[in-house]
């Protein structure tokens, strides 16, 4: 288990006016309750998708505005209250798992898209609004968002921009920092900041590209500018099975040595293709050891063209099984497994986690080798997905929630293959963030000096250290100026 | 300052760092000196050269991944990812004609100073590309930052900050990159256009198409018997893919022409290393970064040459190096919410103007709490950003 700081006394007892001082900022209105603080109605608010943890905060805040949010920092930074940002509360790391003395900042009522703008190939929208719900207001003129995290019905930009969200396309279009010109950046101290610009690479230092991915530790972000992209005339998937781990993994490096940058790459071991086939009938071929869905875009004869010379290479490799989609919806079976994968396992065990490391893709078969000794040692099913491309690996660990030593396993098994990861030359996460989920794993990757410096950096932002706390650095070491006072173990 | 000191290895450029900590002098840092004449002038007393970190230290092609010491030169680096037909994907320029001076640009001086080429438009910048960092801080300390794989959230992104900090946060000694493989073929459609502001329209009309344009520039001048002023779009890809996409795009704008590989090839470079812009000798160089319909009133705000990139929100300008000519820049920087750079000028000129834009007063207050985070005793670059910082 992940030990959490002790509430400060002072800030408990003075909940009450905290409470009303916030609801003087965000008062009551049309979209219901300004400030949450009865325990009833905190209850969602306790967890995220990192669902193992729970606490209520001492209160939620649901401003509309920017000045708003810029005001309950001013006074939270004032009162030294602990602030946990929070989005759609979709995070995996447990990003927005609040503390028991913190308010949690709620975006999701700041939900407008303010400009859209073709000629440039931008968007201004606000924090709480949806990922997808970027794309559905420019694919209409042919558009989309790139980054497109699995949770993207859910999951909003601003949570997005906190934790850098990756997604199954990133091999082409990049990351969530390389799809943003801006941000409207409101710090600790309540002041407001327009960081970027609406061009790229703005003068300066890279405030844009520091902030990204910053976990919620160096301020909140109300508004986001986005690079839009057109869309290709068209994209095609196909599947290759093979009966082999390090044979699929071949197939990749042979795949991308020849040039081609498909748009996307994704791995299934044997047992995420078991579970997905069961869960979605997508066809899956149920004799591989390991398969590939590969999609790629361009007109119909380049489609043909790119799939003609993929399948070559990949029949070199003596697949099992292939398969071109001849359309549309036949992409649309062959993505339907794949997509579905986490309700799939979910089906099949009551519980899971999802781990989220990044390997070198050479690595693949000697670290899926070494999980599945780890699965026996264990006595715990993981099934593997992996972002092939760019070898970011997604191991699903399958446990009982209602067995505490069951989770418990799965939390250590979690960590060696997260250990495993970085021994191989990757690195804790690739996707999901750091959150309380991998805090302690943090010296596994860097040394204590760049912990250090990383923390001063912090420090440079947040002087009280009151942003989203115990999360993303290990509690030793932290500087005096961030106070966390510890229960004894 | 002093000729540079050029440590062979990462160990003794901390020693020297430590050594100026102890002596309280301030150093000057360098790759190979090929950009020391973009934004303002260094005051130190003593020079660092990190040109004695060379070579490639791990190049993966099927892993699209390549580390190199920070000296390394960017065409000892191009040499060999083409030999796996690979490039670098932002294209950096060659400054060479710009700011005068034989030797190459290192791999760090073009991440500390984050210079893109035409490709940035689609494919991103220096920055997007750096996947790890190794660099010394101003207490000598040998850090690492981001990794060698290619999606990492990993902490606090240091390589981000690093990139484009003009040396003034740490000193780079070895960098990870992603790479991808170079196209197979590449082919430009030019379009002659009334006046700039139709020529934008053609090049968000090119970006906005389905078509995958690596490049859009709007050249005032024309270029190579094409008469001004000229949209061009470019197209990288497979050889039946440029061919396709070329003639869609050509079709939708009346007088396009195709543009061939070879001499493609030699219009992009013109762009990229800013011979496209025609600046003489004696000219200031000012760059301007906005939203690219600002484009063609940026470029009009001075009485000299233009040069726009980036589907005309990057804007390059020639023309006097006064002081009248910069203040004029800064206003219609300001008029168009738009980045500027002083990118080449007379030192007493760059030295006497801010050559960047100003920072609103909480982010300068962070700004040099971070700095001091990272060089607490400000020795690293003084005043290369900023008067006084």
């Amino acid at each position: 288990m992940i030990r959490l700081p002790d509430p400060k006394p002072e800030v408990l007892a003075r909940a009450p006016e905290i409470v009303a001082a916030l609801r003087a900022i965000v008062p009551d209105g049309p979209l219901g309750h300004g400030v949450i603080s009865d325990a009833h109605r905190l209850k969602p608010y306790e967890t995220d998708g990192l669902a193992a943890y729970r606490q209520p905060p001492l209160a939620v805040v649901l401003p509309t505005t920017t000045e708003q949010v810029a005001a309950i920092l001013a006074y939270c930074n004032r009162m030294g209250v602990r602030v946990v940002p929070r989005g759609a509360g979709t995070s995996l790391s447990g990003g927005a798992l609040p503390l028991a003395d913190a308010v949690v900042v709620g975006l999701m009522r700041m939900n407008r898209i303010l400009d859209i703008d073709y000629d440039n190939r931008l968007a201004v929208v606000q924090a709480g609004v949806t990922n997808i719900g970027i794309t559905k207001a420019v694919e209409g003129a042919g558009f989309f968002y790139a980054p497109d995290p699995s949770s993207q019905l859910a999951c909003m930009i601003g949570g997005n921009v906190m934790m850098n969200s990756g997604g199954a396309h990133c091999l082409k279009y990049g990351v969530t920092a390389n799809n943003l010109l801006g941000l409207t950046f409101v710090t600790i101290a309540g002041d407001v900041i327009k960081i970027g610009g609406d061009h790229p690479d703005a003068a300066g230092l890279d405030w844009l590209g520091l902030i990204t991915g910053s976990e919620g530790q160096l301020g909140l972000v109300t508004e986001v500018t986005v690079r839009i992209l057109r869309g290709p005339e068209g994209a095609r998937a196909m599947l290759a099975a093979f009966s082999a781990n390090d044979i699929a993994g071949q197939a990749v490096d042979a795949i991308i040595g020849s040039g081609i940058i498909p748009v996307a790459l994704e791995f299934m071991d044997r047992p995420a293709i078991h579970a997905c086939e069961a869960f979605a009938h997508a066809g899956y071929p149920l004799d591989a050891e390991a398969m590939l869905i590969i999609e790629v875009e361009g007109s119909v004869a380049e489609q043909d063209d790119m799939l003609s010379r993929i399948r070559d290479i990949c029949a070199r490799f003596h697949p099992i099984s292939m398969k071109v989609a001849e359309s549309a919806e036949q992409s649309a079976a062959i993505w339907k497994g794949r997509k579905g994968a986490f309700g799939a396992v979910g089906r099949i065990s009551p519980d899971y986690l999802c781990m989220d490391g990044t390997i070198p893709t050479s690595q693949l078969p000697f670290t899926l080798r070494r999980i599945q000794e780890m699965s026996a040692q264990y006595g715990l099913q993981v099934a593997n997905i992996f972002h092939a491309g760019d070898g970011n690996l997604h191991p699903l660990i399958m446990f009982d929630a209602n067995d505490a030593d069951s989770f418990h396993r799965a939390e250590a098994f979690g960590a060696d293959i997260l250990r495993l990861c970085v021994e191989v030359g990757g690195c804790l996460t690739g996707e999901h963030g750091v959150g309380v989920e991998k805090r302690d794993l943090m010296g596994v990757q860097f040394s204590a000096r760049e912990l250090d410096q990383q923390r001063a950096l912090k420090t440079a932002f947040d002087p009280q250290w009151l942003l989203n706390p115990a999360k993303v650095f290990p509690l030793d070491g932290l500087p005096a100026s961030a106070s966390l006072p510890m229960a004894a173990e | 300052m002093s000729a540079a000191l050029a440590p062979p290895d990462e160990a003794g450029i901390a020693a020297a760092v430590l050594a100026a900590a102890a002596a309280g002098e301030a150093l000057a840092i360098e790759g190979n000196g090929s950009k020391a004449g973009l934004l303002r002038p260094v005051q130190a007393a003593r020079g660092i050269s990190t040109r004695g970190l060379t070579g490639i230290t791990l190049y993966k092609p099927a892993e699209l991944v390549l580390s190199a010491r920070a000296g390394t030169p960017i065409p000892e680096i191009e040499a060999a990812l083409a030999e796996h037909g690979q490039h670098l994907i932002a294209e950096p320029p060659d400054t060479r004609a710009v700011f005068g001076g034989d030797r190459p640009a290192t791999l760090g001086g073009i991440v500390a100073t984050n210079l893109s080429g035409p490709r940035r438009i689609s494919w991103g910048s220096m920055r997007d590309h750096v996947l790890g960092v190794r660099f010394v801080n101003g207490q000598g300390e040998i850090l690492r930052s981001g990794g060698r794989v290619l999606k990492n959230v990993t902490g606090l992104d240091l390589c981000k900050l690093l990139s484009g900090s003009h040396g003034t946060l740490g000193i780079l000694t070895e960098i990870t990159l992603k790479v991808l493989p170079a196209p197979e073929a590449s082919a430009t459609v030019a379009v002659p256009v009334a006046d700039l502001a139709e020529g934008v329209r053609v090049l968000s009309a090119g970006l906005g198409s389905p078509f995958g344009v690596s490049a859009a520039a709007l050249l005032p001048d024309g270029h190579g018997g094409l008469a001004g002023p000229l949209a061009v779009l470019r197209i990288e890809d497979f050889a039946g893919s440029v061919a396709y996409r070329c003639e869609k795009l050509a079709a939708q704008f009346p007088g396009a022409v195709i543009v061939a590989q070879a001499p493609s090839q030699a219009l992009w470079r013109a762009v990229r290393d800013l011979d496209a812009l025609g600046a003489a000798r004696a000219d200031a160089i000012w760059r301007l970064s906005a939203r690219p319909t600002e484009g063609p009133r940026l470029a009009a705000c001075l009485p000299g040459r233009a040069l726009l990139d980036w589907g005309g929100g990057l804007v390059w300008l020639a023309a006097d190096p006064t002081e009248a000519n910069h203040r004029a820049v800064m206003a219609a920087a300001a008029a168009s919410a738009a980045s500027f750079t002083l990118f080449r000028a007379p030192d007493a000129l760059r030295a006497a103007v801010p050559v960047i834009n100003a920072e609103p007063a909480p982010l300068a207050a962070i700004a040099a709490r971070v700095k001091a985070a990272m060089d607490p005793g400000l020795l690293f670059n003084p005043g290369r950003m900023r008067s006084g910082a």
